[in-house]
């Protein structure tokens, strides 16, 4: 895992712990992949929002649906 | 309260389908109502003839019924005319595989059409029509399964197995699972549904019922013990279709959206069944919230009339202003909102991004349907829930040992009632007689809600009798999450409140004291929210856990989850003179 994609993993582990990051599907919806809803969902991006001193506006969140898309969202933000 | 008014313009007030609300409630009668349906001969009705057979009998079988769009951009659309031969060959089917009149179907599925026919299919078929949130764990589908003696399950093959195939030999009643994307090799136990219809032509007529027999479902959490299974009958159609044309001004041929998933109540009685009596095009999202699809969807479908929820419209508020400044709503006409009390804010936000307000309503499980809102042709008081309808009495009472009595004085809290008769009432919590009549007092349905009615006959939410949690509109019972916490081998008991939170109403949160020899850590922690969530799903899992040395109890052994919330508020303690010493 990238360093980013380690943290993306991390993060979601304070939220949904009884899910294993690494069987997570990086191309599949996460809300599905992680049975989270709406508000984890919220959750977790303001996180990694904190994290990486990003802001990560809702509409951006079509850019950010599976755990793969999240990661080059950050990554192509993050200096 | 009450400073601000949004008045409403008179052209608004005259092209309202109910223009005069005082008019409207004094002449309105449910016999006048009743004689509107469409009978099927002896007296007999159903809500699948109501909701689908009628209007392609009365030539508007090329109408659009469903307008579906996928998440990945897919759209499907079905004609009343294609729903009902899709609803019919999913009767013919259930007849085949052996179900009988009464029998309970259960829905465990996302927003995909199948789950539209499913239901609207079972209610054709004369059986009892059961949707379960897809957002459910196993622990409360074990539980509505099992009360509710459901003996066929349509599901999706994921979700079938995540949650259900490991319960499956609890279940002795579930004769058949149907997989929507089961395809050829469904797996054991499971049938593929489009496989299984394939056979039927699709051209039998609904099961004519008696308006009194059952037809659906609801399970609604408790404070202590199981969830509740309300049963609605077919007569309750008469208020979907009351309600759609006096609350939410639906006419035929509008396009309506209503947000909700038809796993709970509003999904069911306002995203399926009263816009279709109405004779409405539903449009369905299969998406989650998204607020610059919604915006889209707003726009580019053309939506007449919007019905939603207080966290999605905080959700779109903290999105932005700007969002919807792109976008141009020619078409809409009203927007509702139910779930929990919409603050006044969101309210007059409203107003300003759609030129109209939020208008909201209060109802609940139990009742069927919408019991008091705001109305198009009526001034709203932001954050008031609005007046009760035509042909609804309410009330607020003061219940003590004697029975309820009910308070006229305006600016008096009390619980909020409603006096029974309605035809969406609920008839019965399935197998609890003594429970369903613990909920009528003195000529009352007491709602649980506690209420105040002003001066001019508007009702304001106040908060909730007993420790019920309301999170995103959903009802959450504290017994539910605390039993599956204290599951766990490290945990002795569990307290679970509603924790106050400016998008979703309420949170979820847990507190727990551990068995001895167990340590408090974050890894425990962790795995205590793994465990729940396991168990419970993300919508009833606790948000929070905090582990503390021991919990307060009552001398009799409760845990009193009225001071875990008053002493995490930062709120007096009120009276612990029942309190255990040493909590």
């Amino acid at each position: 895992m990238t360093p980013i994609e380690t943290a993306i993993a991390e993060e979601l582990r304070k939220i949904a712990p009884d899910i294993d990051a690494a069987e997570i599907d990086h191309a599949a919806d996460l809300r599905d992949e992680c049975d989270i809803d709406s508000m984890d969902f919220l959750n977790l991006v303001t996180a990694l929002g904190q994290r990486y001193g990003l802001e990560m506006p809702e509409a951006d969140y079509p850019q950010m649906r599976s755990f793969g898309n999240l990661a080059a969202y950050i990554a192509a933000r993050a200096s | 309260m009450g400073e601000t008014i949004i008045a409403k313009p008179a052209d608004v007030r005259a092209h309202s389908n109910m223009p005069d609300y005082a008019a409207a409630r004094a002449g309105f009668d449910w016999a006048a109502e009743r004689a509107l349906l469409s009978p099927l001969g002896e007296g007999r009705i159903s809500i699948a003839h109501e909701t689908v057979d009628r209007h392609v009998a009365e030539g508007n079988g090329g109408r659009t019924a469903i307008r579906w769009l996928g998440r990945d951009g897919e759209r499907r659309e079905y004609t009343y005319a294609e729903l009902q031969r899709e609803t019919a060959r999913f009767a013919a089917m259930l007849g085949r595989l052996g179900l009988k009149r009464g029998d309970a179907v259960y829905g465990l599925l996302g927003r995909k059409p199948e789950l539209y026919i499913a239901a609207l299919g079972t209610l054709r078929a004369g059986c009892v029509f059961c949707p379960l949130f897809s957002a459910f764990g196993p622990e409360p589908i074990q539980s509505r399964l099992e009360i509710g003696a459901g003996k066929a399950l349509v599901t999706s093959a994921a979700l079938y197995r995540r949650k259900v195939a490991g319960l499956r030999d609890r279940l002795p009643a579930l004769d058949h699972v149907l997989l929507v994307d089961g395809g050829e090799d469904a797996g054991p136990g499971c049938r593929d549904l489009a496989g299984a219809m394939a056979a039927e032509d699709g051209t039998g007529a609904p099961v004519p019922m008696q308006p009194e027999d059952p037809g659906l479902l609801h399970f609604t959490s408790g404070t202590t013990g199981k969830p509740k299974g309300v049963v609605h009958v077919h007569e309750a159609i008469l208020a979907h279709r009351a309600t759609g044309r006096m609350v939410l001004d639906l006419r035929p041929g509008d396009v309506f959206w209503c947000t909700a998933d038809p796993g709970w109540v509003t999904g069911t009685s306002y995203g399926i069944l009263a816009p279709l009596a109405n004779g409405a095009t539903l449009v369905i999202d299969e998406a989650e919230f998204d607020p610059s699809r919604w915006y889209a969807i707003l726009e580019n479908e053309r939506v007449n009339v919007w019905y939603t929820a207080p966290t999605a419209i905080r959700m779109l508020m903290k999105a932005g202003k700007d969002m919807a400044a792109g976008h141009d709503f020619p078409a809409l006409r009203f927007m509702a909102s139910v779930g929990e009390p919409l603050n006044p804010e969101a309210v007059i936000w409203g107003n300003e991004v759609f030129g109209m307000p939020f208008h909201d309503n209060w109802w609940q499980t139990e009742t069927g349907g919408i019991m008091i809102a705001n109305y198009r042709s009526m001034d709203v008081k932001p954050g008031s829930m609005g007046r009760p309808l035509p042909g609804i009495e309410a009330g607020i009472v003061e219940v003590t040992e004697e029975g309820a009595t009910e308070v006229t004085q305006p600016g008096v809290i009390g619980e909020l009632a409603l006096k029974p008769g309605w035809p969406s009432m609920m008839r019965a919590y399935l197998n609890n007689r003594a429970r369903y009549e613990k909920a009528f007092r003195s000529g009352w349905y007491l709602s649980g809600d506690l209420a105040m009615r002003d001066a001019d006959g508007y009702f304001w939410f106040v908060g909730r009798a007993d420790d019920m949690i309301k999170s995103s509109g959903h009802l959450i019972g504290p017994f539910e999450v605390e039993s599956a916490l204290i599951e766990h081998p490290a945990v002795a008991e569990a307290g679970v409140i509603g924790l106050p939170d400016p998008t979703a109403g309420e949170i979820v949160k847990a507190f727990v004291a551990l068995k001895p020899g167990f340590e408090a850590s974050e890894e425990l922690r962790l795995d205590l929210l793994g465990h729940a969530r396991k168990r419970l799903g993300p919508a009833v899992a606790p948000k929070e856990i905090e582990i503390h040395d021991s919990l307060p109890r009552t001398r009799s052994g409760k845990i009193m989850r009225r001071l875990l919330k008053a002493r995490e508020l930062g709120l007096p303690e009120g009276d612990t003179s029942t309190l255990e010493t040493g909590a």
